[in-house]
C-alpha cells in the first residue's frame, strides 16, 4: 500500500501472543487512519459499556497515512480506547517521533488486547515483536523509564510509556513518548496501567511510500509553504509557543481564572508566551516532520524549582496558572515537568487542583482533607506539591487523581467541577467565546478544545472572524471545525497545520500519497463519518442529549469582570440547531438517513 | 569557489525533515534509515544535532577504496561514490571516523551525502536554516555576525 504501510499488529496481553494481519484497504479508505480507523476498530470489537479499566477494553496506538512522510507537521499518532475519565470513546493525540517510527516498523495500528498478569513492555523491532517483563521498571518516572528501556533495547528506539500515575490508575494519567510528548487526555495512561503495560518500544527501518511521488511533492511543498508564510504557523508559534494565547484570551475576557470564577486575570502577562520566551526558554523544539516548532525546551535555574524539560504550552500554563490563581511562571513550569515525569495530563491536573482550591475557599474542605496544605487560590507551592501527590496518589492526591468531577461529587458539590462528561474544560471561557461552549458540550470526548477549535475564528479571526459573543452561525461553524478536525486527525496531521493549510491541501496530499481519490468534499465527509461513529459509540455507552451540556456556572453565573463582564454561555440557542444541522434527531441521535448517507449502516 | 554544507546545531529543532527530504530524493520513498543525513536528539537536554559527510581531504573513505569508487570530484571538491565501480567491500564504511558512510543491504549501496550534486534537498527542506549550503569562506558568516552584533550594544 501507499501512505498506509498495510499491516496491523495485535498483541494479546493475556495469552502473550502477537499476530500481524493485513490492513483492510476498504476500511482504510473510509476511515483514513489514526483516530478514524482506530475508532472503527473499537466500535466493531469493543462493547461500549465495558469497564474502561477492565481487560475487555482495548488500547490502540494509531498513526495516520501522513505519519512518517514529509506532509508538513504530520508525524502524529493517536491512542484510542474507551476513556476511564469520561466513559466516552477517547482519542488522545501525540506528536514526537513515535507515530512515524510505528510506520517505519511496518504498522498502521497496534492493538493491545486483554491484560498482562504482571508488568510488561512491548518491544517492536520491525517484524519482531516481544512482550518482555517490566517488573523492574514499575514505579519509575517517565524519563528514567525511557532511558532504561533504551538501554535494554536500542539507543535509537522510540519509547511511549506511563509514569507512576498510570500505574496507579489515576483517571487523569497520560502516556508520554520521547519523554515530553503526551497523549494527554481522557485518562489513556490509566488504561495502559490497567493492562500492566509500562511501555511500548519501537524501532523501524522500513519505508512509507507515495503512490505518486512527484504529485505528492508538489502538493506537499505547496502546503508547507502556506504554513511557513502564515504569521501564526510560520512565525508566532516558534517564537512564543502556544502560550502566546494567554494575553490574547485575557484581552477577550475569556481566560478562565480561579476555576472559572472569572474570565480575566490581571497579572496574566507574567505567565504568557512572551514572558516564557524572555525567561525560561532555551530553544524551540519540533515533532517529526514539523515546520512549526511550537515545543518549548525550558530550564529553571532557581534552586527552589530547578529542572529542565519541555513546556509549558498554553493549556498547561493556564491550568496550573491562572485557573489556580497562580502567576508564578517558574512554579507552573516545575508543575508541568512533574506532570511529564509522573505521567499526568496537565489540563485535568491543573483544573482539578483549581476545583479543590474552589472547594477549600468555599469552606467545603479544609486542612484536614488537604493534608495540612492551605489550598487557597494563588498558592503556587501548593500546586507543585499537589501534582506530586497526585502522581503518587499520596494523601489528598489520591482523590485528585480521579479528576475534579469525582472529587467535587465526593463532597456533595459536583457543581464545583468545571467539566463536560467528567473531563476538565481547557483554557477558553465559553461565556466570553460562545461557540467554544457548544464545542465543549458536543465534543465526543467531553471538555476539549481540539475537537472543534472555533477559537481560530471567534478569537484569532482565522480563516475569518466571527463575533465571539454571538451564538448566531456557531452551530454551523462548530460542525465545520469538528468535521475537518476529525479528518485531519485521521491523517496523522497536526491541528496547527491549519494555521496555513486548508482542507484542499490535506485532501490533495492524501490523494497523491495513497493513490485513493479524496476530493475535498469526500475528505470532509470522512471526518463527518468519524464524528458520527464516535457519537454512536457514546450513545451505546449510555450517553444521551442531557450530557451535551456545560457546568451550571457557565450557563447561569455571569462573568464578574473583564471585557466579557456580565455574559453567560447561551448553549440553549445553539444546541437544537447543531443537532438539526448534524442530521440528528432532537435527542441528539443520528437519523437513519444520515447514517446511510455516511455509509455507517 | 566551492560550497560546503554547514550544520548549525543551535538552530536545529530535531524535526528530521532533512532525513525525509534526503531519502525521498535519493530513494523515492520516506525511509530515514536510508537518509544520508541523520539527526541525533538528546531528549533530556532538548538538543538536536544533524550529521552528514563533510567531504574530508584527504578522505579516509577515498584512501581505502581499492577500485576507486569513492573519488574526489576535483571541480566541486566533493567526495562522490561511483556505484558502477564499487565492489561493496565496505572499507569506506569502516574507514570513516564519523560514521558518515553507511552500507545499505536493501539497495546494496553505500549511503553517503553527495550534496545532491550542488542542490542539497536537506537544506531546501530544513525549516530552521539549521542546514546551510554556503560558499566556503562565507560558511560561518552568520555565526560570526550573530556574535559580533553584540558590539552594537557594547560600543
Amino acid at each position: 500500500m501507499f501512505g498506509w504501510v498495510g499491516s496491523i499488529l495485535r498483541v494479546d496481553l493475556t495469552d502473550r501472543t502477537t499476530r500481524t494481519l493485513p490492513l483492510d484497504p476498504a476500511l482504510a479508505k473510509q476511515f483514513i487512519g489514526a483516530r478514524g480507523l482506530a475508532t472503527k476498530i473499537m466500535y466493531d470489537e469493543v462493547d461500549p459499556t465495558v469497564d474502561p479499566l477492565g481487560p475487555q477494553n482495548k488500547l490502540i496506538f494509531a498513526p495516520g497515512p501522513f505519519s512518517g512522510t514529509l506532509a508538513p507537521s504530520a508525524g502524529r499518532y493517536n491512542i484510542v480506547t474507551k476513556g476511564p475519565l469520561t466513559g466516552t470513546i477517547a482519542a488522545s493525540n501525540s506528536g514526537g517521533m513515535l507515530g512515524a517510527e510505528l510506520k517505519f516498523a511496518g504498522y498502521d495500528l497496534i492493538i493491545l488486547e486483554g491484560k498482562a498478569d504482571k508488568p510488561v513492555y512491548i518491544f517492536i523491532r520491525d517484524g519482531a515483536v516481544e512482550i518482555r517483563d517490566a517488573i523492574h521498571l514499575w514505579g519509575k518516572e517517565v524519563p528514567d523509564t525511557t532511558d532504561l528501556l533504551r538501554a535494554e533495547t536500542d539507543d535509537d528506539a522510540k519509547v511511549a510509556c506511563i509514569g507512576p500515575a498510570g500505574e496507579r490508575l489515576a483517571l487523569i494519567a497520560n502516556v508520554l513518548n520521547e519523554m515530553h510528548r503526551a497523549a494527554g487526555r481522557s485518562g489513556v495512561g490509566a488504561v495502559m496501567g490497567s493492562k500492566n503495560v509500562k511501555g511500548l518500544v519501537v524501532l523501524g527501518g522500513g519505508a512509507v511510500k507515495a503512490m505518486d511521488p512527484a504529485g505528492f511533492k508538489t502538493a506537499m511543498v505547496r502546503a508547507r509553504n502556506k504554513i511557513l508564510a502564515h504569521p501564526v504557523g510560520g512565525q508566532g508559534l516558534k517564537a512564543f509557543g502556544t502560550d502566546v494565547l494567554i494575553n490574547i484570551l485575557n484581552q477577550t475576557g475569556g481566560l478562565p481564572t480561579r476555576n472559572f470564577r472569572d474570565g480575566y486575570f490581571p497579572t496574566a502577562d507574567k505567565v504568557g508566551g512572551e514572558s516564557l520566551s524572555a525567561t525560561l526558554l532555551k530553544r524551540p523544539k519540533a515533532c517529526f516532520g514539523c515546520v512549526i516548532s511550537c515545543g518549548r525546551v525550558t530550564e529553571i535555574v532557581n534552586p527552589k524549582y530547578k529542572g529542565r524539560g519541555e513546556g509549558p504550552e498554553y493549556e498547561t500554563a493556564w491550568a496550573l496558572g491562572p485557573d489556580c490563581g497562580v502567576d508564578d511562571l517558574e512554579a507552573i513550569t516545575k508543575a508541568n515537568y512533574l506532570c511529564n515525569e509522573l505521567g499526568l495530563d496537565p489540563i485535568s491536573m491543573g483544573a482539578t487542583i483549581a476545583c479543590a482550591m474552589d472547594l477549600y475557599e468555599a469552606g467545603i474542605i479544609g486542612l484536614k482533607e488537604t493534608g495540612g496544605i492551605p489550598l487557597t487560590f494563588g498558592n503556587a507551592e501548593a500546586v507543585v506539591e499537589m501534582v506530586r501527590r497526585t502522581g503518587l496518589r499520596e494523601g489528598f492526591g489520591d482523590k485528585l487523581a480521579l479528576g475534579s468531577y469525582r472529587l467535587a461529587e465526593s463532597y456533595g458539590h459536583p457543581e464545583f467541577s468545571m467539566t463536560v462528561k467528567k473531563q476538565e474544560m481547557p483554557a477558553y471561557d465559553p461565556r466570553a467565546v460562545q461557540g467554544i461552549g457548544l464545542n465543549y458540550a458536543t465534543s465526543n470526548r467531553g471538555g476539549c478544545h481540539v475537537r472543534g477549535y472555533t477559537i481560530a475564528s471567534e478569537v484569532l479571526g482565522l480563516p475569518a472572524k466571527t463575533d465571539n459573543l454571538t451564538t448566531e452561525g456557531k452551530a454551523q461553524l462548530d460542525i465545520a471545525f469538528q468535521n475537518l478536525t476529525a479528518a485531519l486527525d485521521a491523517t496523522g496531521a497536526c491541528l496547527f497545520g491549519v494555521f496555513g493549510m486548508e482542507a484542499d491541501d490535506l485532501a490533495q496530499m492524501l490523494t497523491k500519497l495513497t493513490g485513493v481519490d479524496y476530493p475535498t468534499e469526500e475528505f470532509l465527509r470522512a471526518g463527518e463519518r468519524i464524528w458520527n461513529l464516535e457519537r454512536l459509540f457514546n450513545l451505546k455507552a449510555g450517553f444521551t442529549a442531557k450530557d451535551d451540556t456545560l457546568p451550571e456556572r457557565l450557563l447561569k453565573a455571569p462573568l464578574p469582570g473583564g471585557p466579557a463582564k456580565g455574559k453567560v454561555n447561551r448553549l440553549g440557542e445553539m444546541l437544537p440547531e447543531y443537532y438539526h444541522l448534524r442530521g440528528w434527531d432532537k435527542n441528539g441521535v443520528p437519523t437513519e438517513k444520515k447514517l446511510k448517507e455516511l455509509a455507517l449502516v | 569557489m566551492a560550497n560546503v554544507l554547514m550544520i548549525h546545531p543551535d538552530k536545529c529543532t530535531g524535526c528530521r525533515s532533512c532525513e525525509l527530504a534526503c531519502s525521498f530524493e535519493k530513494e523515492r520513498q520516506f525511509r530515514p534509515r536510508a537518509s544520508r543525513v541523520h539527526v541525533f536528539t538528546w531528549e533530556r537536554e532538548g538538543v538536536s544535532v544533524p550529521m552528514m559527510c563533510q567531504h574530508c581531504d584527504p578522505a579516509p573513505c577515498v584512501s581505502v577504496c581499492t577500485p576507486g569508487a569513492m573519488r574526489r570530484n576535483q571541480a566541486s571538491s566533493r567526495v562522490e561514490w561511483d556505484e558502477a565501480r564499487c565492489i561493496r567491500c565496505r572499507m569506506c564504511v569502516q574507514a570513516c571516523p564519523f560514521g558518515n558512510a553507511v552500507f545499505d543491504a536493501r539497495t546494496n549501496g553505500i549511503l553517503k551525502c553527495d550534496s545532491c550534486g550542488g542542490k542539497p534537498e536537506c537544506v531546501l527542506f530544513c525549516p530552521n536554516r539549521a542546514l546551510e549550503y554556503a560558499e566556503d569562506t562565507l560558511s560561518t558568516r552568520s555565526r560570526k555576525k550573530a556574535f559580533v552584533a553584540k558590539f552594537k550594544e557594547a560600543l
